[in-house]
């Protein structure tokens, strides 16, 4: 059946079955690949996108029931201009490390950041409870976190040149 | 006359991760990531049971279903000779059953279709009809008598026994422990948990048919190795296979083994001429792929009156799973488990190990640890900390009254490793320092008199990580040396490529940074490129925290060898005598007169427009380093844990990590490393377990069993270290990524039995879960 929504800001649309996940649609039919799949439960949180502002695990909707919808995939963090504070905060922090979970952590930590600029690491601990990292030991997520916080910024999206320019590089 | 120069990303400067832009963009490229044109999917089929004869696989319905290419089957493979495979311990493994599935989960059957979702569909349409047989879980059931016969595939194989193993002396420690004053004992499981990245296994595999090439994409942490071993496996010749490890989610020795479906796959790819890709879902990879530990352990430390240790008796019986398949050096049957002496002058010891098979999965892998370090460092800081109670004195003072000294370094221990340098002393001190150990012992003292139940856990572990040297250390007969080699462009930038594979190591950083301080090319200008066999000289891989022991070292060597050739080219240059230049960072300039100088990037262009008469062109080489020795880290952990009486949580109110790595390389990724460890020694101290039941049905077989730590529960943690240079590494530097996972599960452990030892308690197994801790303290009358 079709369907159709909006990702990173453009309409996209697929003819997918009913039964299609939406991380299988984004991944495969739209080859944004940068939403990871690590477990089949909804355990990990590898596989998180912004529904419509709000970090939905994707392997555990059907991609007809983000019809209509907004979607926000990691590829849509940056633009043009470069990296969002998230994305600077988790380079300058050192806030990854094999990088699988990264995408999944810097969406919830971007939804958590609209709702709460300034939160506390008791908060910012309990809102990427739901997506696990086997790399860092959560230290510098929460480091990176609160470094996006830190740099004052209320829109998740604005990219800020001078992070963009110290991660620009491969 | 040489100032300090400043190139940027020089030792020990904690310069961020080049590595890091595609990951934060969604543009990492991981195996799934990777579609080919013409691409086909492949899903397994495993058995539901832990034992069982099968009697039929019909695959006529599967078949039939809308987009199937292929199904294969144990018979089909069994035609091409494929239904085993070699193991990396010299054993077999069935690639898929043909007799007997020996372990839940373990390899039917497998269906090739046009999309994953096709292939699963067929996949639940295979019937299999099977003949249970009994099911055995634990060693003390494959040793009894009577017990079912696991192996009946082997000839040889009368029982469920794989090998016996021995170190040490054992005749010296009878007679140590016939003096002893005192022998304290300690029991304990090491019970099997999972490596489990976050990232699964899988493959692509695209065989051309037309040039016989086949390329293999594989989330492995051993590409080079892989590529021999399928060379050996499937009879193709070796120029003929590339092995290509893309961007990978995390290992932790998951990745190390060569799994069924790697096999499987590339015969589909094959027989059907299309690449055909696999890739685990979770369950299959906890219930199918390496696992770690397993390990029941009895150690006897003998002491005297002064407490002293006189001499340790350690036996174990691993439990290895239905085929023996550890990944480990090959002369090596328990892994590096004679490491057990760890931090102490012991003089004598015996150390005792019998492998059996077992109807669980195969695969025993070292997670984050140096083969089976883990579990040594493990019994002997536990049995350390149970003897200071035993013998009622402080644990630290304890541990320092035995620990080796570091005037006696180069170490040679009782079971025969010499330990290349150490301060344990030193590293024991900060840690008691950064805890304020006094202080917090009085206040433990206080809060008990208030009925709090509450402790203090050290462990001061040593490692032995960076294999080999080659002599000693080989998989498969490969002697595990590693590589690098280095191209210097003409106009000064440069490509490293190396043997070895990173997981999220940062090795892209931190070894560009190891070409900026031999050569002074800035890290921004090197890149860094592992994982092609066609590309990268032959490694063994990353695992056993050998990258920067043996591949960092291989990559000074191959910086130091171009630097000799550039010495020459700038004399040629300078018009001066080899002899009269000077090295600077990044520069070659005229004794007395450093205004005469020509910079690496210079002399680069020149390697390849103007170099001295009879000298070949270009500025690149490549260095196979074999390590003289293993580098011995260490450190001392310290931990305090609150333990609530009414319910048995253990909450852990302080981590104190001091580790001694010696030369940190970049110590920001050198401390990520550490946290990284930490977390998972956390999660196996008192969270992850795969378990089963009697039936041998798997326990753990996903996320929402098999417990892993989050942000809410994992602790923070305070660290610290010392330096103590490794004496045979070119820079002194030793591994460090496993350390935190070797060292930390002991002193978590050991700050819960802290806690509980005033009511009696010396032993709770891991996990340490509330039930446990609120059991051990009913048994000892405590209620609330």
């Amino acid at each position: 059946m079709k369907v159709s929504m909006i990702v990173n800001g453009s309409e996209r649309s697929g003819d997918v079955e009913p039964r299609v996940l939406l991380v299988d649609f984004l991944r495969t039919n739209l080859r944004l690949t940068g939403t990871h799949i690590g477990c089949d439960t909804s355990s990990c949180g590898a596989c998180t996108v912004l529904v419509d502002g709000e970090p939905v695990k994707s392997c555990t909707v059907l991609a007809v029931q983000a019809g209509g919808r907004g979607i926000t995939t990691v590829e849509g963090l940056a633009t043009a201009a470069g990296l969002s504070p998230i994305q600077a905060g988790f380079h300058e922090e050192h806030g990854l490390q094999c990088g699988f979970c990264t995408p999944g952590m810097m969406l919830v930590a971007t939804s958590l950041l609209e709702r709460n600029p300034n939160p506390t690491e008791e908060e910012i601990r309990w809102a990427i409870s739901g997506n696990i990292c086997r790399c860092t030991g959560y230290m510098n997520i929460v480091k990176a976190i609160q470094h996006a916080a830190a740099a004052g910024q209320a829109s998740a999206t604005a990219p800020r040149e001078k992070a963009a320019a110290a991660a620009g590089g491969e | 006359m040489a100032t300090e120069v400043h190139v940027h990303g020089r030792i020990g400067q904690s310069i961020k991760r080049k590595e890091d832009g595609r990951f934060l963009r969604g543009k990492g490229n991981y195996l799934d990531d990777i579609e080919l044109p013409g691409m086909l999917h492949m899903a397994i089929l495993r058995s539901p049971h832990a034992h069982a004869r099968i009697k039929s696989v019909d695959t006529a319905e599967a078949s039939k279903m809308p987009g199937v290419l292929a199904v294969v089957t144990g018979e089909l493979m069994a035609q091409h000779k494929l239904a085993w495979m070699p193991t990396l311990s010299y054993d077999t493994q069935a690639v898929l059953a043909t007799d007997k599935v020996r372990f839940q989960g373990q390899e039917v059957a497998a269906v090739i279709a046009e999309t994953r979702y096709q292939a699963e569909d067929a996949r639940d349409a295979i019937v299999v009809d099977y003949d249970l047989l009994p099911a055995v879980t634990s060693p003390e059931q494959a040793k009894a008598q009577g017990a079912a016969l696991i192996r009946d595939d082997k000839e040889n194989q009368k029982d469920n026994h794989i090998y016996h193993w021995e170190s040490g002396n054992q005749e010296t420690t009878q007679a140590a422990f016939a003096k002893a004053d005192k022998v304290i004992r300690l029991h304990t499981f090491y019970p099997r948990c999972h490596p489990a990245p976050l990232e699964t296994c899988g493959c692509i595999a695209d065989v051309n048919g037309a040039t016989g090439k086949a390329t293999i994409y594989m989330t492995s942490q051993a590409p080079h190795a892989i590529r021999t071993v399928f060379a050996l496996v499937t009879g193709l010749p070796e120029q003929n296979i590339r092995v290509i490890s893309p961007d990978i989610g995390g290992g932790f020795g998951n990745k190390v083994p060569v799994y069924p479906g790697y096999v499987v796959a590339t015969a589909a790819s094959l027989l059907i001429g299309r690449p055909v890709k696999w890739v685990e879902d979770r369950s299959e990879n906890l219930i199918s792929t390496g696992f770690a530990r397993d390990f029941h352990m009895t150690g006897d430390l003998a002491v005297d009156k002064d407490g002293r240790m006189l001499a340790l008796r350690v036996h174990l019986d691993s439990d290895n799973g239905a085929f023996f398949s550890d990944a480990q050096p090959s002369k090596f049957k328990a892994g590096l488990f004679h490491i057990v002496t760890g931090s102490y002058d012991i003089p004598t010891a015996h150390v005792t190990a019998d492998g059996y098979y077992t109807n669980k999965a195969p695969g025993g892998v070292a997670y984050r640890c140096s083969f089976r370090v883990t579990e040594a460092s493990y019994l002997i800081e536990r049995l350390v900390t149970n003897a200071a109670i035993e013998l009622g004195v402080d644990q630290a003072e304890f541990r320092k009254k035995n620990f080796i000294r570091k005037e006696q370094f180069p170490y040679h221990s009782a079971t025969g490793w010499v330990y290349d340098s150490g301060d344990y002393h030193k590293a024991m001190d900060v840690a008691l320092e950064q805890l304020g150990y006094d202080e917090m012992r009085k206040d433990v003292e206080a809060r008990r008199k208030k009925g709090e139940v509450t402790g203090i856990g050290i462990a001061s572990f040593t490692e032995v990580v960076g294999a080999g040297h080659g002599a000693d250390f080989d998989i498969l007969g490969l002697r595990m040396f590693d590589s690098a080699e280095l191209r210097v462009h003409p106009t000064g930038k440069a490509i490293l490529r190396m043997g070895t594979k990173s997981q999220g190591q940062g090795h892209e950083t931190t070894f560009a940074q190891i070409v900026t301080e031999e050569l002074g090319i800035p890290a921004a200008d090197v890149a860094v490129e592992e994982g092609d066999t066609d590309t990268a000289p032959y490694g063994l891989g990353t695992y056993a925290s050998r990258s920067t022991p043996v591949a960092g070292a291989a990559t000074a060597m191959v910086s130091r060898k171009l630097r000799d050739k550039a010495r020459k080219i700038a004399a040629h240059l300078l018009e001066a005598a080899d002899e009269d230049l000077e090295w600077e960072t990044g520069r070659f300039y005229v004794k007395g007169s450093p205004d005469k100088a020509k910079t690496i990037q210079e002399i680069a262009f020149a390697a390849y427009t103007n170099v001295p008469e009879g000298m070949e062109a270009g500025l690149e080489g490549v260095h196979y380093y074999d390590p003289p020795n293993m580098t011995y880290p260490f450190g001392t952990y310290a931990v305090v844990v609150d333990v609530d009486k009414g319910t048995g949580q253990v909450k852990v109110r302080r981590v104190v990590a001091v580790d001694d790595c010696g030369v940190r390389i970049n110590p920001m990724i050198v401390e990520g490393q550490i946290h990284g460890g930490l977390a998972e020694g956390y999660g196996i101290a008192f969270m992850e377990l795969i378990t089963f039941d009697a039936d041998g049905n798997c326990i753990g077989s996903n996320f929402t069993d098999y417990l892993l730590p989050t942000a809410v529960e994992t602790p923070r943690f305070e660290l610290g270290e010392t330096t103590t240079p490794s004496p045979h590494h070119p820079l002194g530097a030793k591994g460090v990524g496993e350390s935190p996972t070797v060292g930390s599960p002991a002193a978590y452990v050991n700050a819960v039995i802290d806690a509980l030892a005033p009511y009696g308690v010396r032993n709770i197994d891991m996990p340490v879960t509330s039930d446990k801790v609120w059991a051990a303290l009913r048994a000892a009358g405590v209620n609330e």
